[in-house]
């Protein structure tokens, strides 16, 4: 909140002579302090700790600890998930929220709670749901056998969970931004003569574009970091389907906390790069609502 | 029957169409497939199931551990959030967006990197365990980790919230000679109090069914240390289709409260807005 008249006059206030007498500077640095031990303790030791661990035996081990073809294969497999899902739920953010911010129509706010659903639902469930339909004791568990084709236990079923998990981040930011900008440069794109796909490309995406951004950064490291549903859909085979979270459990649990902690470092740093973008994004003036 | 207001833009039915396929194929029919496996369950084979002393320890906490988490992230997420909307210190900005970190962390590497710090001989387990106090594979490891998991929802509802308070009115109060304690109480509660409890709410709905950064610290006994995710999973592993669903399908239920309750609450909260600033 760097510029901008009011937030100036806000800190005035804060820092007007005469104010600050003992006491309430006592209670300014008691609320300061603890705020800082609190997150020392929650957030900055276990951050720190990812990277000491990794680099407790060096950079050499740090190194080699991707040198084994398991961790690669997970990278691989993340990289795939990540490289299917977040594109198809971007598509899909875009036409849900051109169709709910554009229009008005029946039923549109319950269509919005549908889309937030997931959020909703505890990570187990949202895996379990695709056992349910598709595990061998599932709905067409024994059709898909017979026409030998696996999902669960395979890529189509961590593809399938991580979509759910990560349905909603695009559209959520997009609806909302969408609504707020309203529709008259479309309208007058429109009435000049431009086409639906030259009015979409030329006026609305460039509106939305740091909404985007947002959504989709969003979207992605959740998709990159999913643990609990794919795990329930996954099977972890070792090199096959072992996604990097899933990695890092079986690395953790055999004791090999160098490698664990190596491969944990790079979604920490992919998240630290999130947030990165996304303190970016909101320097350009776009807030979250 | 009009569903759909008339407008100039085009590609209202590709979006629709697009929207409600998609959900449905990915959202919708999949959890309908959880409700008719539980429907499929004899009545008492569902009550034997999710009144099961195994799946009733586990619910105790997970909702008492998740309870407790946002019970704790409202203190701290009030004060953090007024540190920073109040104050100015070095390294502000940065403490600002690192609150998100949870959010951002994949959880299964906030599991291992929490149970490093607090383990016996972790950076903050070895100064804990001489005091007898033991954080990892215990419920207290459980809370540490939805505690983490919550912080964010607790700090980001309150903020806004806190920038709303009229420092004028608190100005006011104090020169007609209003304590501290006072003006906390009449002026700044009433206007954070809707976004306090949407924090709690939120924390409270994420805890509850947080699966990956608890299964490393918690020590995964029946009865003890097991939280109801974690019990799906296993009699997933164990085939017991219906076993799993019925739980599953109790947690959704509560999801859908805890939902609903979100709804109410800032419906309220806006409410109380509207009248407040008549």
């Amino acid at each position: 909140m760097a510029a901008g008249a009011q937030s100036a006059s806000l800190e005035d206030i804060a820092t007007r002579p005469g104010r600050d007498t003992l006491r309430s500077s006592v209670v300014r640095w008691t609320f300061i302090t603890v705020s800082l031990l609190f997150l020392a303790a929650l957030l900055l030791a276990p951050l720190a700790t990812v990277f000491v661990t990794a680099l407790e035996k060096g950079w050499r081990a740090y190194i080699q600890s991707f040198a084994d073809p398991d961790t690669a294969a997970a990278i691989r497999l993340t990289l795939i998930t990540a490289l299917v899902v977040v594109p198809l739920n971007t598509v899909f953010g875009l036409a849900a929220s051109w169709s709910m911010a554009k229009f008005e129509f029946r039923g549109k706010s319950f269509l919005i709670t549908l889309v937030d659903l997931p959020l909703a639902i505890s990570p187990v469930i949202s895996g379990m749901i695709y056992v349910l339909l598709f595990g061998l004791h599932g709905w067409f568990g024994v059709w898909l056998q017979e026409h030998d084709i696996s999902i669960i236990f395979a890529l189509p079923g961590i593809i399938l969970a991580t979509m759910f998990v990560t349905f909603p981040y695009v559209a959520r930011e997009l609806i909302p931004l969408m609504q707020q900008l309203g529709n008259d440069e479309e309208e007058a794109a429109i009435t000049l003569g431009a086409g639906g796909w030259i009015t979409f490309f030329r006026v609305t995406l460039p509106k939305v574009r740091w909404g985007l951004v947002y959504g989709v950064i969003l979207c992605n490291a959740r998709a990159m970091g999913e643990f609990g549903a794919v795990s329930v859909v996954s099977g972890h085979i070792r090199g096959l389907t072992n996604t990097m979270p899933l990695h890092i459990e079986i690395l953790y649990n055999e004791y090999n906390f160098v490698g664990a902690f190596a491969v944990a470092s790079l979604l920490t740093l992919l998240a630290v790069v999130t947030l990165v973008v996304k303190t970016l994004v909101e320097r350009t003036g776009y807030r979250r609502r | 029957m009009a569903i759909k207001q008339p407008s100039v833009l085009p590609g209202f039915g590709l979006t629709f169409g697009f929207t409600t396929f998609f959900l449905s194929a990915i959202v919708l029919l999949p959890l309908a497939a959880l409700v008719l496996m539980t429907a499929s369950m004899h009545w008492s084979d569902f009550v034997r199931v999710v009144l099961s002393p195994r799946a009733l320890g586990s619910y105790r906490l997970s909702f008492g551990a998740s309870f407790l988490a946002a019970t704790i992230n409202l203190v701290f997420g009030f004060i953090i959030a007024w540190t920073l909307v109040r104050y100015e210190f070095p390294g502000r900005k940065l403490i600002d967006a690192l609150i998100d970190m949870p959010f951002a962390l994949p959880t299964a590497v906030s599991g291992i990197a929490l149970t490093t710090v607090f383990a016996e001989n972790g950076w903050i387990g070895a100064y804990l365990h001489p005091l007898g106090i033991k954080v990892a594979y215990t419920w207290i490891g459980v809370t540490v980790a939805l505690t983490l998991i919550g912080l964010p929802f607790a700090v980001r509802s309150v903020q806004p919230a806190l920038l709303e308070v009229q420092r004028d009115l608190e100005d006011a109060a104090e020169t007609l000679g209003a304590g501290r304690v006072y003006v906390f109480r009449r002026i700044i509660l009433p206007t954070v109090l809707p976004a306090l409890l949407t924090g709690f709410t939120l924390a409270f709905a994420r805890a509850v069914g947080e699966y990956g950064s608890v299964i490393f610290i918690a020590g995964n006994l029946p009865m003890k240390t097991e939280i109801t995710p974690l019990l799906i999973v296993i009699r997933l592993e164990e085939f017991d289709y219906q076993g799993a669903a019925a739980l599953g399908f109790v947690m959704l239920v509560i999801s859908f409260v805890v939902l609903l309750t979100i709804n109410l609450l800032q419906t309220w909260g806006r409410r109380r807005l509207v009248v407040g600033g008549r």
